[in-house]
């Protein structure tokens, strides 16, 4: 779906400065969590900008509110104020399993701790997000080993979660999340599990994907993964204070 | 179908967790099926040692006895005794369409029985052919009842219980034999085929003589019925057959068809009524135990789901990521729960139909008045529904609840939970 071709046209956009690319456009994003006695307010007019084929690294120290903005760019949870347009489409006030379809076909999730399923094998953690969205059996056999190919995990199909290491599981969840082509890849803290050496395998192949036409948004508090990215957003106390291309 | 597919999918790649609560929770679903097994075969059993019971005095039978009138009629005053005669019988059955069969019946009490040397004083009765159908007063093999004939010649035929022929004959056939009824010598033509009966009135049927109504008037010089009993054609049409007899009576007699107290009736079709009232009501009883005994079973199935769901927090976070909806995530659970509950009613309905049928057996060897009353132990149709329908749906509500938990939070929070 991003292949060459889609790469070609993101950078006639780049040129231009039109903004009919941007994939997420947040604007005046507020979240509130009212734990009851206490409203936390972590995120407070948020405005950030994602076109096509960016690779983003949002940094900020803990509590900074940059995994509430993932979980937000994620539709993982809901705002409670501003708008979130996905790709033109406005996404508050979407019902439930329509933001499960979003999160389904447009968005790619890697954790940190890569949230694979243990008792399934690693070719059935791929598999799933194709069941959810309802690819024949055939043709999710042959886009997961593809999948697979891709990630250099091939021969480890069939092996489940606890007989991978850290960096292979890692990439078994690049696998998933790239399964049903989302129109992003959210990272959380990729490397944050893994020895340097995997983590920067990791870092390497989310730039094989940028390189392909991916776009991609990393979250993280690791100053040197940043720097690898092309953009870096800086966020703290719950708000962008500072957006600028990777140096 | 897809969405059935994927939901079994799911459910089998959680259901491996959890192994020895998921044991104690069958069981408690299993103890509590067999309990509402075993309490509705026992209810069903007993309703049909009821029924058998019933039917020993005859189905769907009235039995008129005389009285006195309540009320002035015709110029006539109240307090006058109302007698009936054998031939108000036929006059039964011509002018009341709705009666299909009825019979006279006489009373003697203390009557000498002699055998031999074996002389016992008991009932004798005399009655209408009719009677046999009635009152299920059936011979045993190689005998017969009273017959029109025995009837029209007045003969001198007697029919006995089981237990007076056995009383008076020892273990010898008696039927051809020749008994002393009253001093006059009566051939036994039949045997009461053996029957439970458990409403009777002035004695047990196993336990007298029987012998036609003409020889009974000739003999004992009788001219009024001791009883009349009848049988509408439909149960249904039991009040009406009662309302036309009393009419076409009270006419005869001069008495006002409305004198509840001109004639007595006890009709066994209201007792019938009653007594499926009686039974439906101890049924719904012992259900109702049987059902609660099964719901605690169910709650222990809500319980092992609302842990493995908060176990499963994560899991289920991964899986909404990933795009499942709802009904793939409600599904998987409720699915589970419902193995969780097919699992102990499969095994409960098998150690319940073990039980029933030991029990069965043990009752076939062990004779006892009180075990016989209360019947055999009987699984039928209606059990096993009622059965599988509760089962099914304590498996629903089960997975139901704890699964409308797991999906009524963010994402994002499910994801964070440790």
């Amino acid at each position: 779906m991003f292949g060459n071709g889609g790469n070609g046209r993101n950078g006639r956009e780049k040129q231009d400065g039109t903004d009919d690319g941007a994939i997420i456009a947040l604007t005046g994003i507020r979240k509130v969590y009212d734990t009851g006695a206490v409203k936390v307010e972590a995120l407070r007019k948020v405005d950030l900008e994602i076109r096509r084929n960016e690779f983003v690294a949002i940094v900020g120290p803990s509590g900074s509110g940059k995994s509430t903005l993932m979980n937000i760019i994620g539709c993982l949870d809901t705002a409670t104020e501003g708008s979130y347009r996905l790709r033109g489409e406005e996404v508050g006030g979407m019902s439930i399993d329509r933001l499960a379809d979003i999160r389904n076909r447009r968005i790619g999730f890697v954790f940190q701790n890569f949230n694979l399923l243990p008792q399934l094998t690693a070719f059935e953690n791929v598999e799933m997000p194709l069941l959810f969205k309802g690819v024949p059996a055939k043709d999710r056999r042959e886009r997961v080993e593809t999948l697979f190919e891709q990630v250099g995990l091939a021969d480890r199909m069939q092996h489940r979660p606890v007989e991978l290491s850290g960096g292979q599981m890692q990439r078994v969840a690049i696998a998933r999340a790239l399964a049903c082509e989302p129109d992003i890849v959210l990272a959380d803290e990729p490397t944050g599990n893994l020895d340097s050496a995997a983590g920067s395998d990791i870092i390497g192949k989310f730039e094989e994907l940028w390189a392909k036409g991916h776009t991609l948004v990393l979250i993280t508090h690791d100053g040197a993964i940043a720097r690898r990215t092309r953009r870096i957003v800086h966020v703290q106390d719950g708000t962008v204070v500072d957006d600028a291309p990777a140096a | 179908m897809r969405t059935l597919a994927l939901i079994v999918r799911l459910f089998r790649s959680a259901a491996k967790i959890q192994r020895k609560r998921m044991i104690l929770t069958v069981t408690a679903i299993a103890w509590g099926t067999v309990a509402i097994i075993l309490l509705l075969s026992f209810g069903e059993g007993l309703k049909r040692s009821l029924e058998t019971g019933k039917r020993g005095l005859g189905e769907d039978i009235v039995i008129i006895w005389m009285g006195e009138t309540e009320k002035a009629y015709a110029g006539l005053p109240a307090g006058r005794p109302i007698r009936l005669l054998p031939e108000d019988v036929d006059l039964a059955l011509a002018s009341v369409p709705e009666i299909a069969s009825a019979a006279g019946e006489m009373h003697k009490w203390d009557v000498q029985l002699v055998n031999g040397r074996t002389a016992l004083n008991k009932r004798v009765v005399g009655v209408h052919p009719a009677y046999r159908d009635l009152r299920t007063s059936f011979a045993q093999a190689g005998g017969r009842y009273i017959d029109e004939l025995d009837l029209r010649l007045k003969r001198r035929v007697v029919f006995l219980g089981d237990k007076l022929a056995k009383d008076l004959f020892g273990a010898a056939d008696p039927v051809g034999k020749t008994l002393l009824v009253a001093d006059s010598p009566f051939t036994v033509v039949g045997v009461l085929n053996k029957k439970r009966q458990m409403s009777m009135y002035g004695g047990p049927d196993n336990d007298r003589a029987t012998i036609p109504l003409s020889t009974f008037e000739a003999m004992f010089g009788r001219r009024y019925l001791s009883n009349l009993v009848y049988q509408p054609t439909t149960t249904a049409l039991g009040p009406v057959a009662k309302r036309h007899l009393m009419e076409a009576l009270g006419a005869k007699y001069r008495f006002d068809p409305a004198d509840t107290r001109a004639l007595y009736f006890w009709d066994t079709i209201e007792d019938a009524k009653m007594m499926n009232a009686i039974m439906i009501g101890l049924e719904a009883f012992l259900g109702v135990i049987g059902a609660l005994t099964l719901i605690i079973g169910g709650v222990g199935v809500a319980n092992i789901m609302f842990a493995a769901v908060t176990h499963r927090t994560r899991e289920i976070g991964v899986q909404m990521a990933l795009g499942a909806r709802r009904l793939y995530i409600t599904g998987s659970i409720v699915l589970e729960s419902l193995a969780l509950t097919f699992a102990g009613g499969v095994v409960g309905i098998g150690v319940g139909v073990t039980i029933v049928q030991i029990l069965a057996a043990v009752q076939a060897r062990v004779k006892s008045e009180a075990m016989e009353f209360l019947g055999t132990p009987t699984i039928s149709i209606p059990i096993a529904v009622t059965t599988v329908t509760l089962l099914g749906l304590i498996g629903l509500l089960a997975g139901y609840f704890p699964a409308r938990r797991a999906v009524s939070v963010q994402p994002a929070e499910a994801l964070r939970f440790e």
